[in-house]
C-alpha cells in the first residue's frame, strides 16, 4: 500500500503549531516512516503538489496570497486539518479585526517610538482588512483547536487519520491554553 | 409547620424525588446528574438567561430551563439528547462570535467557565462569522478592570452586587446585542459612588471580563466566595 501523502502549511501564525508537531520527539520517526511528507516549511519544495492525502494548516488567512494558497491546497487535498487556534478561530492575528488593519499598522510602525518610522511594504503581501479562520473560505475536515495543540493531540489526530479511524475521534483539546 | 411536600419524578430514566419548591436543576444536581449552566450561581437568584440548562420535559413541545422550572409530580425529564447538545453548542458558538474572545492571550485562560464549557461540549470551531465589535476596557478602578470584550452578559456581577453586597453598582444598559454592563449611571467604574470595592463581582464573573489589576495572561484564578454561607450567616445575624 502507498504511504499517505502529508503536507503542512504555515499561513498567518507564529510557527508554534509546527513547533508542537516537532515536539512529538521520537514519535516523529514513527510518523516519518508511515507518511510521505510532500510539502512543508520543513522540506525543500516550492510548489504544492497534486493528490495530497492530508494537509495540516497553521495560521489564519491574512492576505489575498494566503487565500489563494488555501484554495489551491483545498483543491489538491483529500483531508484538510485546521491546526491550532489561528487556523480555527483567527486567534491573535484576528485581534486587528476590531480596529482595522490600517489603524493597527499605523499604531505599531508609526505611532510608537520607532527608529525608522515606516510601514514595511517591500516584498510583502498586503494585509487584508481582516484575519479570518480557514473555514470562512474552504471546507475544513478537522479542527484541532489549541494554542498550540499539544504534541500528543497532533500525534493522536495524525495517526488516527493515517489509520482511517478518524470518524469517532474525540481529542482532549480546546481554545487557548 | 406543615411537612414539606415530597414529589417524585424521572430524570434521564432515574427515579428521583425532591421538595415541591426545588427546581429541576437542584434535584438533578442532588442526584449527580450534570446539567451545564453559565448564568446560574448558587446563592444568587436565578434568571434563566443563558439557556444552557434547557431540558426536555415529556408532554411539552419546547425545552425548558432547568434552573427556573419547579419539579412536578410524575415529570419525565431528559437532560441529554442530540437536540439539546446541538442547542448548547450553538449557544456557546454564538457567545464566542458575539464579542472578542482570544483565549490564548486572555487573563482568564485555563480558568474560564466559557472556555471549559466549549471544550466539554466539543465546540471545536465557531461556525458563525465573528462580529469583532470595538468595545472599551474600563481600567479606571484602582484594583479591578472590566473588559467588555470578554463579557457574556450573564449578570452574575449585577446580582451579586445587588443581592449580596447590597450596593447595586452594576446594571445592564442598552438593548439586545448592544447591551453592556454599566456602573452607576454609566460612569467609569473608578468614579462610582456606590461601589464598595469588595471584589465579589470579580470573583463570580465566569470569564475574563472582570479581573484584578496586574494579572497577566492565564493569571486570573477566581476565588468563588461561598454565597449560601454568607447569606445564611447574615440571616442569622438579623434574627
Ligand atoms: S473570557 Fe474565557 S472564553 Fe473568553 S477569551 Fe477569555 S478564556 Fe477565552
Ligand atoms: S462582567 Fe462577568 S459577571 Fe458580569 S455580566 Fe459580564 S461575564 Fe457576567
Amino acid at each position: 500500500m502507498n504511504k499517505p501523502r502529508l503536507a503542512t502549511l504555515w499561513l498567518d501564525g507564529c510557527s508554534g503549531c509546527h513547533m508542537s508537531l516537532l515536539d512529538t520527539d521520537e514519535r516523529l520517526l514513527d510518523l516519518a516512516a508511515r507518511v510521505d511528507l510532500v510539502y512543508s516549511p520543513l522540506v525543500d519544495c516550492k510548489l504544492y503538489p497534486e493528490a495530497v492525502d492530508i494537509a495540516c494548516i497553521e495560521g489564519a488567512v491574512s492576505t489575498a496570497e494566503d487565500e489563494c494558497r488555501l484554495r489551491s491546497v483545498r483543491e489538491r487535498t483529500k483531508c484538510l486539518i485546521a491546526l491550532g487556534d489561528c487556523a480555527v478561530t483567527g486567534n491573535v492575528p484576528a485581534m486587528r479585526n476590531t480596529w482595522g488593519t490600517d489603524t493597527v499598522l499605523r499604531s505599531v510602525y508609526l505611532e510608537r517610538e520607532a527608529l525608522a518610522a515606516r510601514i514595511p511594504t517591500e516584498d510583502l503581501p498586503l494585509l487584508s482588512d481582516k484575519a479570518l479562520p480557514l473555514h470562512t473560505f474552504v471546507k475544513v475536515d478537522f479542527f484541532l483547536p489549541g494554542c498550540p495543540p499539544s504534541a500528543d493531540t497532533i500525534f493522536s489526530a495524525l495517526t488516527a487519520l493515517i489509520e482511517g479511524r478518524s470518524a469517532d475521534l474525540r481529542l482532549n483539546t480546546g481554545f487557548g491554553t | 409547620m406543615t411537612a414539606a411536600q415530597i414529589l417524585t419524578l424521572t430524570i434521564d430514566g432515574k427515579h428521583v424525588s425532591g421538595l415541591a419548591h426545588e427546581t429541576l436543576l437542584q434535584v438533578a444536581l442532588e442526584n449527580d446528574i450534570a446539567i451545564p449552566t453559565l448564568c446560574c450561581l448558587e446563592g444568587l437568584s436565578n434568571q434563566g438567561s443563558c439557556r444552557l440548562c434547557m431540558v426536555e420535559i415529556a408532554g411539552t413541545t419546547k425545552p425548558q430551563p432547568a434552573c427556573v422550572t419547579l419539579i412536578q409530580e410524575g415529570m419525565v425529564v431528559i437532560t441529554q439528547s442530540e437536540n439539546l447538545r446541538t442547542y448548547r453548542r450553538t449557544i456557546i458558538e454564538l457567545l464566542f462570535s458575539e464579542r472578542n474572545h482570544i483565549c490564548a492571550v486572555c487573563v482568564a485562560n485555563e480558568h474560564c467557565e466559557l472556555q471549559t464549557l466549549a471544550r466539554d461540549l466539543g465546540v471545536d470551531h465557531i461556525s458563525f462569522p465573528g462580529r469583532y465589535p470595538a468595545l472599551p476596557v474600563d481600567a479606571s478602578h484602582d484594583r479591578f478592570v472590566l473588559d467588555h470584550n470578554r463579557c457574556i452578559l450573564c449578570t452574575r456581577c449585577v446580582r451579586v452586587c445587588a443581592e449580596i453586597e447590597g450596593a447595586h453598582t452594576w446594571d445592564i444598559q442598552g438593548r439586545g446585542i448592544r447591551s453592556l454592563i454599566t456602573a452607576d449611571f454609566n460612569s467609569p467604574w473608578g468614579q462610582s459612588t456606590t461601589c464598595t470595592s469588595c471584589g465579589k463581582c470579580v470573583q463570580v464573573c465566569p470569564t475574563g471580563a472582570l479581573f484584578e489589576k496586574g494579572r497577566s495572561v492565564a493569571e486570573m484564578l477566581k476565588k468563588r466566595p461561598s454565597l449560601p454561607y454568607l447569606v445564611s450567616n447574615r440571616t442569622r445575624e438579623q434574627q
